[in-house]
């Protein structure tokens, strides 16, 4: 009988648990659905803090427009589906004035429709084109095109006198957005591409397509993956003997990856933001006072070094912020709008230009090439 | 109850399924709390599959660890055939046919912004679940023999050759699956779709089709099929020397449970506007494998309840990060203390009018 | 394909098909005394690489290695006195169900005690970048450890059930568990004997292993599959059998890189294993035809 009693309890319990109760204390919501934990953790769980850390700083001086602002996290642990609930109840229920993420491209296609219906800004984390091409009134992003990241390593390597490559991609989101750039503009730089390879986000051995590419006579490989696998590939390289220039995607931007790949991780050349170097620019460079303030208010608190990731939530909460102020309310059609003519913005990703037809706003002089040298991020000479 | 003529005895539980149905909603609704009907409904079209199953791993005593495969068949057969984008100008005679017909139904192509066509929801249901049929039968026919661990192993096996052909098959949209699922139109205005003013609507869908779900099960219970495979779930071998076709039953049941799950499928997709190849994942199957084993394998109304809550529950995200972790206690806390199932066990046993008979475990 | 190709393929087949082979024996070693397959098996992999990685910066690698592989021995104790001694006759359903569930936990347990982030030990001689050369190919020093370990397994489990007291009283269980009763044998010790081992077994290639294909919280149930395709190729029952199964089944993933999308990889062996339950479930290399029933003793 005790049993029953406390079963009944409990579930009761669970259901008031799941209610969210909408306390108008007057402050702006903001929401955010991050993939806090789970497989795509080392991109959600850097933008976690930054926005924490952000919202914080805010409400310490002074709020916006007066008022605190309530950040409402949602860890949708990387799953599309988590992310397509989490974003029903911020928009239908909490009513938030915009959503910051998801982590993920494949989340964010998800929730791009609902939102868009839904008339709730959506800020996406995520990198591919798809988001923000169609253009949906609703939804931006703040991650630079993958397609300019894949034009700058094609120009590297005609540079370089590269002409025939392989590509490795994961079977993620993101990877098969890199393989389309891939194929759509690697003839146009007069590089042939051998062959393609999308391997499992899960995979533990990537030597046997290696030699495949080996085999091939290709004088580069081009990884591209968000996902852990980026460590094994040149390490497996480099155990192959196979001593060709590997290239990664902007989704390298995370220091994690090269410490995993230890020595192997040496002369990588990947495409991303000033961020990750933002000591060693020169004084005069637009960026460098913002990336300063974000990488020691970070590394102070977190003591983890910032990445390119945190820097598209860091860029996305200051966008929304910026536009707040200039539209000076928080009715959602004219922060929209706002956000829409913002040029010259200067964020940690890049300085955005949005219009209505542009809503990433980063081109390609947002990226630089960098390279990993003694165990750390430099710019590419 | 005992009032009741026996034969309706079995449906007292159907009744009061439809009862709580209503109830919950007329509660939420005037507690302007409707937004939990979203989750509600779709832990019913999930819970298809938990019905499915329940039969499956209850009456014949079979495991599969892949139906969240089945589900997943359904839903993106529905969801490609569902998003075609046929040009409209320039469409073949068949095309305009089939247009005419109500067939083939009109759209816009997403990539483009010009007119196309694509098969109405309407068309590609009865396509999609017998897709989930023909695939369980196949799959079936080698597989049933097998039993213990190796049928658990092809049935993960089977889950896991879906989900990777999901991610890597262009028209399935690989990893990001497929989004921009039209709303399935049913008669009288009524329609399958995400919309926040078809809320009420949607949930009634959805637990009208669970309850037709349960209302046929019953029936198969009753019936000399249902007696069959009560018998082969007791003994194999001694149903087999008593005449009944073994094979033909599990196989039957196999079938109907994916037709079942595909089902679900069908409604999620179109309630959710998208689906994606995490619907196939081991995990999920097992999730399902969970519920079942939770509610007690023979026990279809105990499995639907802890099917609804647990899956309602996860869905408003109340497990946070221990989600998966959740599950995983529910399988062995329930197979330590509960084989019978969860609400069995609190009920101390004393439940016997409205559930339905159930097959022991087999003797070790 | 050129020789130096072929054998390139070779050497990554043996490689996966050595750690697969592991886990094949581990289930064997399990089933083997108690007529219960151990999803949880691919997990004790996961926990010893996971172990071995947070002792490694205190301590001497080779010690941070034997007490990975202890305490993982023990988790496996631990599993089968806590959650399984204890059932009476318990139908298969259920214990495959049982063992599910604690595969999940213990997936889950790890993701929260160490989080999501991927690990790996360090190389046992050389580094990342280290390369030997063998016929014109070209290996990590580490995939010859790993060869070795796997080798030391299967020698050492032979020796063990050969010539050892213990090893013959399992055998014995193994065969007529009533009649080995009888004999005087514990039988409920030799079972749990047998969890600790493919536990210890496990966390020992887990750790060998673990440099070259880095430790993740999830990297259990994708290596149980593969290990229990080895194991019903072999025939249940049979560890050396179980290590012919895993070589092939590394192979044929290795070479099917070379014709099929890579995509595809994992589909090529699910496919075998499908292939193979339902063509001759009693294995490749078991003579005569063994009960298709997976029953418990």
């Amino acid at each position: 009988m005790h049993w029953k009693i406390l079963a009944v309890l409990t579930v009761i319990a669970l259901f008031a648990g799941s209610a969210s109760f909408a306390a108008d204390t007057g402050a702006i919501k903001v929401g955010a659905i991050l993939a806090v934990t789970g497989p795509a953790a080392n991109l959600g769980s850097p933008e976690a803090r930054t926005l924490q850390m952000m919202v914080e700083e805010i409400n310490a001086a002074g709020g916006l427009l007066g008022r605190k602002v309530q950040l409402i996290l949602k860890d949708s642990q990387g799953s599309a589906d988590k992310a397509f609930s989490f974003a029903k109840q911020l928009i239908d229920e909490e009513e938030v004035l915009a959503v910051i993420g998801p982590s993920t491209s494949g989340e964010s296609m998800k929730i791009k429709d609902l939102c868009n219906d839904g008339e709730t800004i959506l800020l996406s984390c995520a990198a591919a084109e798809t988001i923000v091409n169609p253009v949906a009134r609703w939804v931006f992003k703040t991650p630079q095109m993958d397609a300019f990241a894949a034009q700058m390593i094609f120009t590297d390597m005609k540079a370089k006198g590269i002409s025939r490559i392989g590509a490795l991609v994961s079977n993620t989101s993101f990877g098969q957005g890199g393989k389309a750039q891939i194929e759509k503009l690697a003839p146009a730089a007069g590089i042939s591409v051998a062959s393609v390879e999308v391997y499992d986000s899960n995979a533990t051995d990537l030597t046997p397509v290696l030699t495949k590419l080996k085999g091939k006579n290709v004088q580069a490989v081009v990884n591209w993956s968000i996902e852990p696998a980026q460590s094994l590939v040149p390490k497996n390289m480099k155990q192959l003997g196979f001593d060709v220039p590997l290239y990664q995607s902007h989704g390298f931007g995370n220091i994690e990856y090269a410490k995993a790949a230890g020595k192997a991780a040496e002369g990588i050349l990947f495409p991303c933001g000033v961020l990750l170097v933002a000591d060693t620019l020169p004084d005069g460079h637009p960026q460098k006072a913002l990336l300063m303030k974000y990488k020691t208010a970070y590394e102070g608190r977190f003591k983890e070094d910032i990445s390119g990731f945190g820097g598209y939530a860091y860029d996305a909460l200051l966008i929304l912020s910026e536009a707040v102020k200039k539209a000076g309310s928080t009715d959602r059609s004219r922060v929209r709008a706002a956000i829409e003519g913002l040029k010259g913005f200067v964020g940690a990703s890049g300085v955005f230009n949005f219009s209505p037809t542009d809503h990433n706003g980063l081109k390609m002089d947002s990226f630089e090439m960098l390279t990993v040298k003694d165990g750390r991020f430099r710019q590419a000479p | 109850m005992r009032a009741l003529p026996p034969g309706l005895r079995r449906y007292a539980a159907l009744a009061g399924l439809c009862a709580a149905v209503v109830l919950v909603q007329v509660l939420l609704s005037a507690l302007h709390a409707e937004q939990y009907l979203v989750q509600l409904t779709m832990a019913a079209w999930y819970s298809l599959v938990a019905v499915g199953l329940c039969l499956l791993m209850g009456h014949t005593g079979q495991v599969s660890m892949g139906h969240g495969g089945f589900l997943a068949i359904g839903g993106y057969a529905s969801a490609v055939l569902t998003t075609l984008a046929i040009p409209a100008a320039g469409a073949s005679g068949t095309a305009l046919l089939l247009r005419s017909l109500g067939i083939l139904a009109a759209r816009q192509d997403p990539a483009t912004g010009a007119d196309a066509l694509a098969v109405a929801p309407w068309a590609a249901f009865p396509c999609a679940l017998l897709l989930a049929a023909a695939v369980a039968f196949l799959v079936g026919i080698p597989v049933l023999r097998l039993k213990g661990h190796y049928l658990a192993m092809a049935t993960l096996a089977f889950g896991f050759i879906v989900s990777r052909l999901l991610l890597g098959l262009k028209f399935c949209g690989e990893a990001d699956g497929i989004s921009g699922i039209p709303a399935f139109r049913l008669f009288a205005g009524l329609a399958v779709s995400g919309k926040k003013a078809l809320r009420v609507p949607n949930y009634y869908e959805a637990w009208a089709v669970v309850a037709l779900a349960c209302f046929l099960s019953v029936n198969l219970m009753g019936s000399r099929t249902g007696r069959a495979l009560r018998a082969i779930h007791g003994d194999e071998e001694a149903a087999a020397a008593m005449g009944i076709d073994t094979a033909r039953a599990k196989l039957s049941v196999f079938v109907l449970s994916a037709v079942l799950s595909a089902l679900g499928g069908v409604g999620i997709a179109h309630f959710g506007g998208g689906i994606g190849p995490g619907e196939a994942a081991v995990l999920k199957s097992v999730r399902y494998v969970a519920l079942v084993a939770a509610g007690g394998m023979g026990s279809l109304w105990g499995t639907l309840a802890v099917s609804s809550v647990l899956t309602f529950l996860s869905l408003r995200g109340v497990f946070g990060l221990y989600d998966d972790a959740v599950f995983g206690a529910i399988l062995v806390a329930a197979m330590l203390f509960a084989p019978e199932g969860v609400p069995r066990a609190l009920a101390g046993g004393a439940r016997r009018a409205a559930s339905l008979p159930r097959g022991r475990g087999r003797p070790a | 394909m050129d020789p130096v190709q072929v054998l390139q393929y070779i050497l990554s087949g043996i490689t996966s098909g050595a750690v697969y082979a592991v886990v094949g024996i581990g289930f064997d070693i399990v089933y083997s005394a108690t007529g219960i397959i151990n999803f949880a098996q691919g997990d004790f992999l996961m926990l010893g690489g996971m172990i071995a990685v947070s002792l490694a910066p205190h301590m001497p690698l080779s010690l941070a290695v034997f007490c990975a592989v202890a305490a993982t021995g023990c988790v496996g104790v631990l599993l089968h006195v806590v959650f399984i001694r204890w059932l009476r006759s318990p139908a298969v359903l259920r214990l495959i169900i049982l063992t599910i569930g604690l595969s999940i936990l213990l997936r889950e347990a790890a993701l929260h005690v160490w989080d999501e982030k991927v690990r790996a030990l360090p190389f046992f001689s050389g580094d990342e970048t280290s390369s030997l050369a063998v016929l014109g190919a070209r290996v990590s020093p580490q995939v010859l450890w790993v060869l070795a370990v796997a080798a030391l397994i299967v020698a050492g489990l032979g020796l063990f059930f050969r010539l050892t007291l213990t090893g013959k009283a399992m055998r014995a269980c193994a065969s007529n568990a009533s009649a080995a009763r009888l004999c005087g044998v514990d039988a409920s010790a030799l079972v749990t004997l047998s969890f600790f081992l493919s536990a210890a077994l496990g966390a020992l290639a887990g750790c060998a292993v673990s440099p070259i294909t880095q430790t993740s919280y999830d990297m259990g149930t994708p290596l149980a599959v593969k290990g229990f395709t080895c194991a019903v190729l072999g025939g249940l029952g049979s560890p050396t059998a179980a290590v012919a199964a895993g070589l092939l089944v590394g192979l044929v993933e290795s070479f099917s890189v070379s014709v099929l999308p890579l995509a595809f990889k994992d589909v090529a062996s699910l496919c075998i294993l499908l292939a193979i339950l339902v063509l001759r479930p009693q294995g490749l290399f078991a003579g005569g035809s063994r009960s298709l029933k997976g029953g418990n003793r």
